[in-house]
């Protein structure tokens, strides 16, 4: 049997083909002899898949005169009493059809190729992609052309060009300075700031009504808004992405808030924005028994007994706290806006923060 | 032709109708030479180059079902109260986008049919420009003289993602919406110019009230235009170069064996998209993709559990999934010089991404800097002959696959009922392993089915016939493979390893050194093809076994 696997290296140039330059190998045999097909020899076989391409090619009419019944039959749009039914129904239809249509067409063609069209496999020469005679042609043309311009004998010409094209670019790329305004504070600020001293109250999203404390019970969890944004005309979306708020009670005796912040909640009622601090989505998974908030996009996991630590996943920063307490009606209130930036770390993350609490 | 010899001759005058109309425009635009020229040019055939044609259908039929989709499209971020014929979002405030989408769902006939054959279409285009781009890794299509077909089919994918991903983002519901805030994250954490790119893609603050008009263009305009370019850019390298072609008998660097063009190659490619279509729309039909209606319209607050992105940006978002945040006590964002690294965001982002595709585009340029191997390369090869390159991209593939089932972690937790961070545990330390143990066991199957074909080639085919030779001795019939067979078993390069020469200067570079080790790295293991000299010996070694095949083929000639 011998050895499987001649190691023996090649010297024989650039390319590594030991094992066959020196050792004898299989010639090829050329291309196997043509074997004939069913309807090359029997004209009724011939005849049958005429027949089979000619029924594809009929179901496609049929697949077509689905569609078109299907359309015109069933009628969508208001007054028509359509329901969802009749919509996937005509879905289905219209996809039916015109699957049939195209199906029939398609593989019609493809069998009569391969029953009927000759099968004889050809071969065909390939030819260099450049040939050498051709690039002395080119390079020739090349010098000649740069002769005629006298581009390496004025290089004066060539460099003030050179410098007038490297700068011509750059107000393609000064016009679309208007695409957005230049980021200022607003991504340090949401609503929940106090507008001309009074506090704004926590109320439910997406209603906006406010919420008293003593709705909020052990155990519970509410999405919150803060009060007004329902009303905002403008930017409403913008300010509900960085002031949406989950809102939370526990035992008071399970809150370890550090200090600074015993303040922060009101009788174990505790609430953290919603945003990630990983790349923004809505952290709305809330595991009541661990006390675990989970966001359901990437899964980072924050415990709410750690003042909203990273305990799991990409995210890195804990989700920060609302400053809350309960006004003169027992409604709960944001003392102030949040002492950080809400959501996905920026650049100027650092230097937004340090202006909000100096 | 000379003006003199084109007045003498007759001039051709057709007989019917339409030769004269063809006539005319042939005389015209010089038909006659192009058809000559290409009418008969030979394309070789193999189920596994269908894959190119399959993206290059469900771009044309992403360009119909699109088109149909703006007439009816309305990108406005503007406020809007629904008002439309679903009952089950009512009144409810949302933008223009959506509600045109809903409309488009609902009230236009045929319009859900539609955005289904979209955005199946849409999904399938970026899967067979993968699916193809694997089968050109595996066969070494990518060698000379493709090296450049080869990026542009990688330029072809990044900008079929980038296609996807705008439309994706179009319908403005919850889902999309999703999406959109966690591209705003992560353009959030680069450093210097994240937050500026941020402001100057949306607008201002996220969402605001631009995005969807901005990536409407991106989508119907630019990456469609760019997608069009480079497909011609591919097709006009392919004619340059002639297809590529499986190795066998009669097939060799300086031919091109197959089906012409005209009539049964066209046929078959033609046919082929009717096919495509077909099975397109049979999807649309049945299956249903991004229901958007029951996502709602697009809310910072509400998100829901188990959400997925589209299958290609899946390996983004698994890598996003797999970094730690914190390990131990160590956050991956801090604050440098005032200013905030994200780096649990910026490296799954990035790097993995980074590092697929600049191996990819780099891949030709590297392997022939190993192998020296300026050659023109027509025939492919079968990617157990070039085990450590099918090693390669095995390694390559599964490290994707493992980001892409990460982006599934949740879903395979609450599936399979075990705990989430355990199927991220396993994933995290997949993500090392996984490449590891794919390139070893790849590279061991595919010398092993070398070895495999060789035996094959040697001594025949197992029939499963057992025989019992007079002196009792229990043997099974091979049979001998006929000549063809055998080529296509045998005929293959198998080069060695190259070591280290001099340069000019005399001298082994430390590069030179670093290129032979991994020359060592790909062939040391190689498996030489069977020779003739070995047939002949294998055969001259069993007297007996010769024996009994030599009366077996006696008694199948005297059939």
């Amino acid at each position: 049997m011998g050895n499987h696997s001649d190691g023996s290296p090649n010297h024989s140039g650039t390319v590594a083909t030991a094992g066959q330059n020196e050792v004898e190998k299989f010639q090829d045999p050329g291309l196997p002899p043509h074997r004939l097909r069913l309807a090359d020899t029997d004209p009724r076989a011939a005849k049958r898949a005429e027949r089979q391409v000619a029924l594809l090619f009929g179901l496609s009419v049929v697949g077509t005169f689905i569609f078109l019944v299907a359309y015109f039959v069933i009628d969508l749009g208001e007054g028509s009493g359509a329901t969802i039914a009749d919509i996937r129904l005509q879905n289905a239809l219209l996809g039916l059809g015109t699957a049939f249509a195209m199906l029939g067409i398609g593989t019609g063609i493809v069998h009569w190729a391969k029953a009927l069209m000759p099968d004889h496999e050809v071969s065909e020469e390939r030819h260099a992609v450049r040939y050498e005679e051709d690039r002395q042609a080119a390079v020739r043309i090349v010098d000649d052309i740069v002769e005629e311009t006298g581009i390496k004998r004025r290089p004066l010409i060539r460099n003030t060009l050179l410098g007038a094209v490297a700068l011509a670019p750059l107000p393609a790329i000064a016009i679309f300075g208007d695409l957005g305004p230049r980021p200022d504070k607003a991504l340090a600020h949401t609503m929940w700031a106090p507008e001309d001293g009074k506090l704004k109250r926590l109320t439910r999203d997406p209603d906006g009504t406010p919420i008293k404390a003593s709705d909020v019970t052990i155990g519970s969890a509410f999405h919150v808004i803060p009060e007004g944004l329902n009303e905002l005309h403008e930017g409403k979306l913008n300010e509900k992405a960085k002031a949406v708020v989950l809102l939370m009670r526990l035992d008071p005796e399970s809150l370890n808030p550090s200090p600074g912040r015993e303040d922060w909640g009101y009788n174990g009622i505790v609430a953290y924005s919603k945003i990630c601090t990983h790349v923004g989505c809505p952290v709305a998974l809330y595991e009541q028994q661990t006390h675990h908030l989970l966001c359901p996009c990437h899964q980072s996991t924050f415990d709410l007994t750690k003042e909203c630590k990273v305990i799991f996943g990409p995210a890195s920063r804990p989700l920060p706290q609302l400053p809350i307490a309960v006004d003169d009606e027992g409604y709960l209130v944001a003392t102030s806006d949040f002492n950080e930036p809400v959501g996905p770390s920026y650049w100027e993350r650092d230097e937004h923060e340090r202006s909000i609490n100096s | 032709m000379s003006a003199a010899s084109t007045a003498e001759a007759p001039a051709y005058v057709a007989k019917t109708k339409a030769g004269r109309i063809t006539d005319f425009v042939d005389e015209r635009v010089g038909g006659s030479g192009i058809l000559r020229e290409f009418g008969r040019k030979v394309f070789p055939d193999h189920w596994s180059f269908m894959f190119g044609e399959v993206a290059l259908y469900s771009f044309v039929i992403l360009l119909l079902s699109g088109t149909f989709l703006t007439f009816f499209f309305d990108p406005s971020m503007a406020e809007t109260h629904y008002d439309g014929s679903f009952t089950g979002l009512q009144n409810v405030e949302m933008s223009v986008a959506y509600s045109s989408s809903l409309d488009i769902s609902f009230d236009v006939r045929g319009g859900l049919f539609m955005r289904q054959v979209h955005h199946w279409a849409a999904l399938l285009f970026v899967a067979s420009i993968a699916v193809h781009m694997l089968r050109v890794f595996f066969t070494g299509a990518f060698r000379k003289p493709r090296e450049l077909n080869w990026v542009v089919g990688g330029v072809l994918l990044i900008l079929a993602m980038a296609a996807g991903f705008t439309g994706y983002s179009l319908p403005d519901d919850l889902l999309s919406g999703n999406g959109l805030r966690i591209i705003d994250g992560v353009i959030k954490s680069i450093p210097v110019i994240g937050t500026y790119i941020s402001f100057f893609l949306f607008g201002g603050e996220f969402p605001g009230t631009v995005i969807i008009g901005r990536l409407y263009m991106l989508h119907i305009l630019l990456v469609p235009a760019l997608i069009l370019l480079m497909i011609v850019l591919h097709l006009f390298m392919v004619v340059v170069h002639k297809h590529t072609q499986y190795p066998g008998p009669g097939r060799n660097d300086g031919n091109v064996v197959g089906y012409p063009l005209g009539p049964v190659y066209a046929a078959k490619a033609g046919g082929f998209f009717f096919i495509v279509f077909g099975v397109i729309a049979l999807m649309a039909a049945f299956f249903t993709i991004n229901p958007i209606w029951n996502y709602g319209p697009y809310d910072p607050s509400p998100v829901s559990a188990g959400t997925q992105p589209d299958w290609y940006i899946g390996f983004v978002d698994g890598a996003l999934r797999l970094m730690p945040g914190v390990i131990g006590d160590f956050h991956f964002e801090y604050v440098i010089f005032g200013y905030v690294l994200t780096l649990n965001v910026l490296l799954p982002a990035l790097v993995p991404a980074g590092i697929l595709f600049t191996v990819m585009f780099m891949y030709p340029w590297i392997e022939r800097w190993i192998t020296k191997d300026n050659r023109e390369h027509h025939v492919l090869d079968r990617p157990r002959n070039a085990p450590t390159r099918t090693a390669i991209g095995m390694a390559g593939f599964t490290w994707y696959c493992v980001m892409w089932a990460a982006a599934g972690s949740d879903l395979i937790a609450t599936h399979f009922n075990v705990s989430l961070n355990d199927v991220t545990y396993w994933l995290r330390a997949l993500f090392f392993i996984g490449p590891v143990l794919a390139f070893i066991v790849t590279k061991r199957v595919a010398l092993a089915l070398q070895r495999k074909d060789r035996e094959i080639a040697l001594h025949g085919r197992e029939t499963g016939r057992i025989v019992r030779l007079p002196h009792g001795e229990f043997i099974e019939v091979h049979a001998p493979l006929d000549e063809y067979k055998r080529y296509k078993l045998v005929g293959f390069e198998s080069p060695a390893p190259l070591p280290a020469v001099p340069n000019e200067h005399g001298i082994v570079t430390r590069k030179e050194k670093r290129r032979a080790a991994l020359s060592k790295l790909f062939f040391e293991d190689r498996v030489a093809p069977a020779t003739p000299a070995e047939l002949e010996a294998a055969h001259g070694h069993h007297g007996p076994h010769e024996a009994v095949e030599a009366a077996d083929e006696q008694r199948s000639l005297t059939h």
